[in-house]
């Protein structure tokens, strides 16, 4: 029965639902590089799902409704910046209020909106690539944001590895006093890598309201944003890997819904729990990256 | 230019004033969030602080207020042994889940047997054991995988979350239910229902356990040698190994222990206030107890206190949604901006603060 599926639609669809996942990954990847613990994924994420929706749903433009997504997700992650960065509070437990905060934020902004119907996000089929057999449906027939998360991990990728300013950045995540010794601006480089976290998982987010359901629910991201975490260790902390991780996490949950669409005789429930125990299994068997030397410690330069 | 200078000591006056701070800037902040909502803040808060306990109403929501304070103080108590040593277990959510499940399977499996002193007893070692069970999958793959505890607790939160949905339409539904979801109703089956062991206080028997882990960490943090331990883990692992803590039976431990205690309280939960197995059975008490064991300072006492208010934000909330009509979401937010105030003004405990005139330009 497997064999019903087919394998061409189900390759893109893994790419449809691995975006949100991607997204808030790549940010929170460089938010680690950075040094610092960020475990408010998912409350910036639901963040983001809600403003874009309400922007995009005032504006009648899902363009605008992303980019309201990607500054809403910025501004929510600097409650979590000023706090750790400037009042030093405890990375893990400041995280953990951002989720909740983002959470109860979300259900009540996106009250009136969650009967409304959705602008519809536009397919941006690239010219000639999208003619070829078999890959072209695949991946070159998405809307624009599947295409920008590529760019944006293939930027992350050169950012950290090839240019001066990532390299700073990577400096200040292994060794913060060090960094600081050498007259880097510890807190500032931090504050820039959060805001940029929030706003990759404020598209994240928004990817799900606007072009995955799309609709608005409480509770819609319902955990991809710690998924989006476990996915970062699983990537070693490294770009490319981090893709790797986000689609094989995308195959999973598209496999799925079209196992249960098939009506197989699994029980959907026990189907629905399957993105989360192949996120154990990952993180138990198939991660063994080293986390960068500074990576939720505070720093206060007593000087 | 305020400049933070660090402290050799933590200053004791903060330790104690920051929470009470912390309440009071949350009122502040939650009461402009209630203006923006075109609520007037001052009876909001009135609603939601003063009422339940001394308003007109008070007989009713004053039971309430301790039924919602033991799940969160008993889960609270459990969590505050890891966190102090620097373990966390994020997941109580779903120990607290799989300990009604188990808790409550027992109860159904005996239905309709009359044996109160054997089955009540027994839906409370199937709790315990049911929290235990879900907290070793990540205690034990930390230990001998180096997993992340944190990510794989939560993982286990979904997929708690999945299984009482379905038991409750599967496994555990009610046969006599007509088709509805849902289990047999725990409290109309005397030998496993908790009621309240003196009518209208709302003290039931999970009130009792919470009281009892609070007097019982209270002794073992101050005088065993386990509570030093974890003190000692907390401050310097290093430390910790050369006086010879095995770090590793250290983290078994305060995962069992949080697991057994958040795994109870859902079996007191489903057997007492809620009642059956459903699926909005879950509450987010085990998300909420992290709160409150950071607002209690990870100490016994100071979870006691924090617990009970936690418990009069959710029973006010409720009135407060009834009363004014403000959406019942507005609480979360309200408990995420407790965390954020107490976070934020306890740099004062570790740091001292400074005004220094900018150096000339």
């Amino acid at each position: 029965m497997i064999m019903d599926i087919n394998p061409i639609l189900l390759a893109s669809a893994i790419m449809v639902a691995s975006t949100p996942i991607l997204l808030a990954a790549i940010g929170e990847l460089v938010v680690e590089r950075a040094g610092v613990l960020n475990l408010g994924v998912e409350g910036m994420m639901i963040t983001g799902a809600v403003v874009g929706f309400i922007a995009a749903h005032e504006t009648e433009s899902t363009t605008l409704g992303f980019f309201g997504a990607a500054v809403g997700g910025a501004v929510v992650s600097m409650i979590f910046g000023l706090l750790t960065q400037y009042l030093l509070t405890n990375q893990v437990a400041t995280g953990l209020a951002l989720t909740l905060f983002g959470v109860g934020l979300s259900a009540l902004v996106g009250q009136g909106y969650q009967a409304t119907n959705q602008v519809p996000v536009t397919k941006m089929p690239i010219p000639l690539l999208s003619d070829i057999p078999v890959v072209g449906p695949i991946l070159f027939r998405h809307d624009g944001v599947v295409y920008l998360s590529l760019v944006i991990v293939a930027a992350v990728f050169v950012f950290l590895s090839r240019s001066r300013a990532g390299m700073i950045l990577r400096a200040v995540g292994e060794n913060h006093d060090a960094a600081h010794a050498l007259g880097y601006n510890v807190r500032r480089v931090r504050l820039m890598a959060i805001a940029f976290g929030g706003a990759c998982a404020g598209l994240g987010g928004a990817y799900i309201s606007l072009a995955r359901v799309p609709q608005w629910v409480d509770n819609i991201t319902a955990g991809t944003g710690w998924i989006a975490l476990a996915i970062v260790v699983f990537a070693s902390w490294k770009p490319w890997r981090l893709l790797i991780g986000a689609y094989l996490f995308g195959g999973v949950t598209a496999l799925q819904i079209n196992i249960q669409a098939m009506g197989l005789d699994i029980p959907v429930e026990y189907l629905s729990m399957s993105p989360y125990i192949a996120t154990i299994l990952v993180l138990v068997f198939l991660s063994g990256g080293r986390a960068p030397g500074s990576l939720g410690r505070i720093f206060h330069a007593s000087s | 230019m305020i400049q933070l200078e660090k402290r050799k000591e933590p200053s004791t006056f903060w330790i104690y004033a920051t929470p009470l701070l912390a309440v009071l800037l949350t009122m502040v902040l939650g009461g402009l969030l209630f203006a923006t909502l075109g609520k007037d803040p001052l009876m909001a808060i009135k609603t939601i602080f003063w009422d339940p306990i001394l308003g007109e109403f008070a007989f009713y929501y004053r039971p309430e207020v301790f039924k919602k304070a033991a799940p969160l103080i008993l889960i609270a108590i459990g969590l505050s042994y890891g966190f102090k040593a620097g373990i966390w277990n994020i997941g109580a959510e779903g120990q607290y889940i799989i300990g009604a499940i188990c808790g409550a399977s027992v109860a159904l499996a005996f239905y309709p047997l009359e044996a109160r002193w054997m089955i009540f007893p027994l839906m409370i070692l199937a709790g315990v054991a049911g929290g235990v069970i879900w907290a070793m999958i990540p205690a034990l793959l930390r230990v001998y995988f180096k997993t992340n505890e944190i990510l794989v607790s939560l993982m286990l939160v979904y997929v708690a979350e999945v299984l009482i949905k379905a038991f409750s339409i599967g496994l555990l539904r009610n046969p006599d239910g007509h088709g509805f979801p849902g289990s047999r109703n725990l409290n109309q089956y005397s030998s496993s229902a908790n009621l309240e062991l003196f009518a209208g206080t709302g003290v039931h028997w999970g009130v009792v356990t919470a009281l009892f882990a609070v007097v019982a960490t209270y002794v073992i943090l101050a005088k065993h040698q386990f509570g030093f331990f974890v003190r000692l883990t907390g401050e310097s692992s290093r430390a910790a190994g050369f006086a010879g803590v095995n770090a590793n039976r250290l983290i078994i431990t305060c995962f069992v222990i949080s697991g057994g205690l958040a795994g109870v309280a859902g079996l007191f939960e489903v057997a007492g206030p809620a009642g059956q197995i459903l699926g909005s059975f879950p509450a987010y008490y085990g998300f909420t107890a992290i709160i409150v064991a950071f607002l209690g300072r990870l100490h016994p006492v100071g979870i006691l206190f924090a617990g009970l208010l936690m418990a009069l934000t959710y029973v006010g909330g409720n009135a407060a949604e009834a009363a004014m009509n403000i959406p019942s979401a507005t609480i979360q937010i309200f408990q995420g901006m407790l965390l954020f105030s107490l976070l934020s003004v306890d740099v004062l405990t570790n740091y001292r603060v400074r005004f220094v005139a900018a150096r000339g330009a």
